[in-house]
């Protein structure tokens, strides 16, 4: 018997029931598409066809497949529904490589944004979470995919992935709409609801009903799924890896690229500050109150890239791609302690003096006072904290006559000195990053001395 | 005079709600006037803005779980003991021995359900821009709700005293070693000493003072119980109360006054 076995039988009939859902669903889709009343004019020349049949057909294959799963008394192993090698591995080789996967979320990212007018139509949407959907369905025939997945804890962020893309989804079409009836100048998605109701009944019953569904909702979980509670605790056992709660992955994801102090305590105030500043760096005045896209691009766009792929990608990265020793692991691959990962990351310094002075580093004689310790360590970081300073304080102005002239002719210079160091900070994360990658760069300034570095 | 009649005549029943039930248009005003749960609400809205597909209504849906994790925090209060002989113990007897002990698993869950929806909380009121004037200050207090919403959550983390509890929250903390000047291992430390002696030193820095000790132990248990179970929730518990009441002050949740 394999140990860790692709496929067991409770695996098969568990998906025998998820396709069965995903099988209804399909079939209350069909039936909407079928109320829609559209047809098709021809189909391999039968005329005036339905456009629900192919929802009828799609969900009809899911129902055979959901039945085959509930019903097979064959031996798991010859269980023929499961991953293609091939796919296993060009997934892994994707997902297991920061910068494809950084590329990746970058490219879903940008594509979210100018396809928006497409991906927002509801047959594509659909479209889009059902490939989700057996996308999920058929990785769960893999044996790692199930273990990271399918631990307690993991659960919410598998459901916290469908629930902001489905919230997402909603933003994006209302402002699609809203932007096309704004362009026309018909009144928006908002004001056609404008009378004013009175709270009760109209909203206190919206509030209990929603209070009763999450009751039901939390006592089902509860029932359902166990909470972890793993070996007592102890201090002489490390677990490897050792993460934080799952909402703070960000930050130690962050950690591989900046020094505690920075990915710690720095960025993350930062992020707070920054958070609480939106009201007073926002100028617009448009976009109170209803689901606007084109009005305010700016800072849309500014937000959902710190939310989705700074924020949510990096928890997705730290939940279910990182493994022992902080590895990145593809999904379908076995979490190998010994995983071996290349480092040889070089300080800017180093580069600088070594490699493209041809000169040793700077190094205080022994003896010397503090005064000449302190200058030998300046001379020796001078290039990084010139790049830090330039980046912090050379780069607002020339964006202040650049590409955000407007911005801080309409902001003033507090407002817009706070902003743009602000989004400074927040690019300096996929900066540190792309210079990671292309550089082997670990610091910028490296005082390992004082322990300052950047 | 039917049973309900009479029971809603009564001088007990009317010495509680003091209004007549809310059957008609008046009287649906009055009850939200009168009555002490209802009254942070405005009598009358715009139907959009009480619209599901606008509002997502998640902010009415955190304080839901704060709700739920109070009242399934305190039931478990009454079990727990934040001590390293205990914690662990009275945490496997809820999962094993304890009739009602699934308010373990409610509390827990709805705890990262909570996380979730503080975030689209913030999500939404982003996206509909309801951080603009007159809201500025109300959006401000919400940062620092969510902020203390994830603090909840990580210093309830430590609880039940498992491996997975303790080294989430060791590797969590390990970075309040490295703040700037207050921490011992974070740059400028070596800043505050006195005739060479350094104030700093790893029994009296940041993450010193977060857990009690140099490491994860029976002091930060008992540290991260009394943030968990009362100095948190307390400030959370005044700063919701003034985040509803800016709400109406500001006119309702979105648009221009």
């Amino acid at each position: 018997m394999d140990a860790h076995p692709d496929l067991t039988v409770s695996v098969i009939r568990g998906l025998g029931w998820f396709y069965l859902l995903a099988a209804v669903m399909n079939a209350l889709w069909a039936y909407r598409v079928f109320r829609g009343g559209k047809y098709f004019d021809s189909v391999f020349g039968i005329e005036h066809v339905p456009r629900a049949a192919t929802w009828a057909i799609y969900s009809a294959l899911l129902l055979m497949l959901a039945t085959v799963h509930l019903m097979t008394h064959s031996d798991p192993g010859d269980f023929l529904f499961r991953l293609p090698l091939g796919f296993k591995n060009f997934v892994d080789t994707v997902i297991a490589n920061p910068i494809s996967y950084f590329a990746v979320s970058m490219l879903l990212f940008v594509a979210m944004i100018w396809l928006r007018k497409w991906w927002t139509r509801p047959t594509v949407a659909w479209v889009l979470l059902n490939i989700v959907v057996l996308f999920l369905g058929i990785s769960m025939t893999d044996y790692d995919f199930r273990q990271i997945v399918g631990k307690p804890d993991n659960v919410p962020i598998v459901g916290m992935l469908f629930i902001v893309g489905f919230f997402t989804w909603l933003y994006f079409s209302r402002s699609v709409e809203n932007d096309r009836r704004i362009a026309l100048g018909e009144p928006k998605l908002e004001d056609e609801q404008s009378e004013q109701v009175l709270v009760w009944p109209d909203l206190v019953y919206t509030e209990m009903i929603c209070m009763l569904l999450l009751t039901a909702l939390l006592i089902v979980w509860g029932v359902a799924l166990q909470a972890p509670l793993e070996e007592p605790a102890s201090a002489v056992r490390t677990p490897n890896p050792s993460k934080a709660p799952w909402y703070f992955l960000g930050l130690q994801e962050m950690l591989v690229y900046y020094d505690p102090w920075m990915a710690g305590v720095v960025l993350p105030s930062v992020i707070v500050v920054g958070l609480m500043a939106i009201p007073y760096i926002d100028f617009n005045t448009k976009g109170n109150g209803y689901y606007t896209f084109d009005e305010r691009k700016f800072s849309v766009i500014t937000f959902l890239f710190g939310f989705l792929p700074l924020w949510v990608a990096m928890i997705i990265l730290g939940t279910f791609i990182r493994g022992p020793n902080w590895n990145m692991f593809g999904l379908y691959e076995y979490w190998d302690v010994h995983k071996l990962q290349v480092l040889n990351n070089v300080d800017l310094s180093q580069l600088f003096w070594v490699d493209w002075l041809g000169k040793p580093l700077p190094k205080a004689e022994a003896g010397v006072g503090l005064g000449s310790q302190v200058g030998t360590i300046l001379l020796r970081e001078w290039l990084g904290f010139a790049l830090v300073l330039a980046y912090l304080f050379l780069l607002p102005p020339l964006m202040a006559v650049t590409v955000f002239r407007n911005f801080f002719v309409k902001m003033g210079f507090v407002r817009f000195m706070v902003l743009a160091d602000l989004i400074l900070f927040m690019g300096a994360l996929p900066l540190k990053m792309g210079l990671r990658w292309a550089f082997n760069l670990k610091y910028i300034v490296s005082i390992p001395e004082w322990f300052f570095n950047i | 005079m039917s049973v309900g009649e009479y029971i809603r005549q009564s001088q007990v029943w009317r010495s509680i709600f003091r209004h007549p039930a809310p059957y008609d248009r008046r009287n649906r005003a009055v009850v939200m006037l009168t009555n002490f749960f209802l009254h942070l609400h405005p009598v009358s809205v715009k139907q959009g803005g009480i619209a599901l597909s606008y509002t997502w209504c998640m902010g009415g849906v955190t304080f839901f779980l704060f709700l739920v994790e109070t009242l399934t925090g305190v039931l478990l209060m009454f079990y727990y003991r934040p001590t390293l002989e205990w914690a662990f113990q009275d945490i496997r007897g809820l999962r094993d021995v304890t009739t009602l002990g699934v308010m373990r698993e409610i509390h827990r869950w709805g705890a990262h359900a909570m996380v979730i929806t503080v975030w689209l909380h913030m999500y939404r009121v982003f996206l509909t821009g309801s951080y603009k004037p007159p809201r500025e200050f109300n959006w401000v207090v919400g940062v620092l709700l969510l902020v203390l919403t994830l603090l909840l959550s990580f210093t309830g983390y430590l609880l039940p005293w498992d491996q997975l509890a303790i080294w989430a929250i060791t590797v969590g903390s390990n970075m309040a070693r490295a703040t700037p000047v207050l921490g011992h291992e974070g740059p400028g430390f070596q800043l505050l000493n006195i005739g060479g002696y350094d104030l700093i030193t790893s029994a009296s820095d940041a993450r010193f003072l977060l857990l009690g000790s140099r490491f994860v132990g029976e002091e930060t248990l008992n540290r991260f119980y009394i943030l968990h179970c009362v100095a948190i929730p307390l400030v959370v518990a005044t700063l919701i109360a003034i985040h509803f009441w800016r709400v109406r002050k500001d006119g309702g949740i979105s648009q221009p006054l």
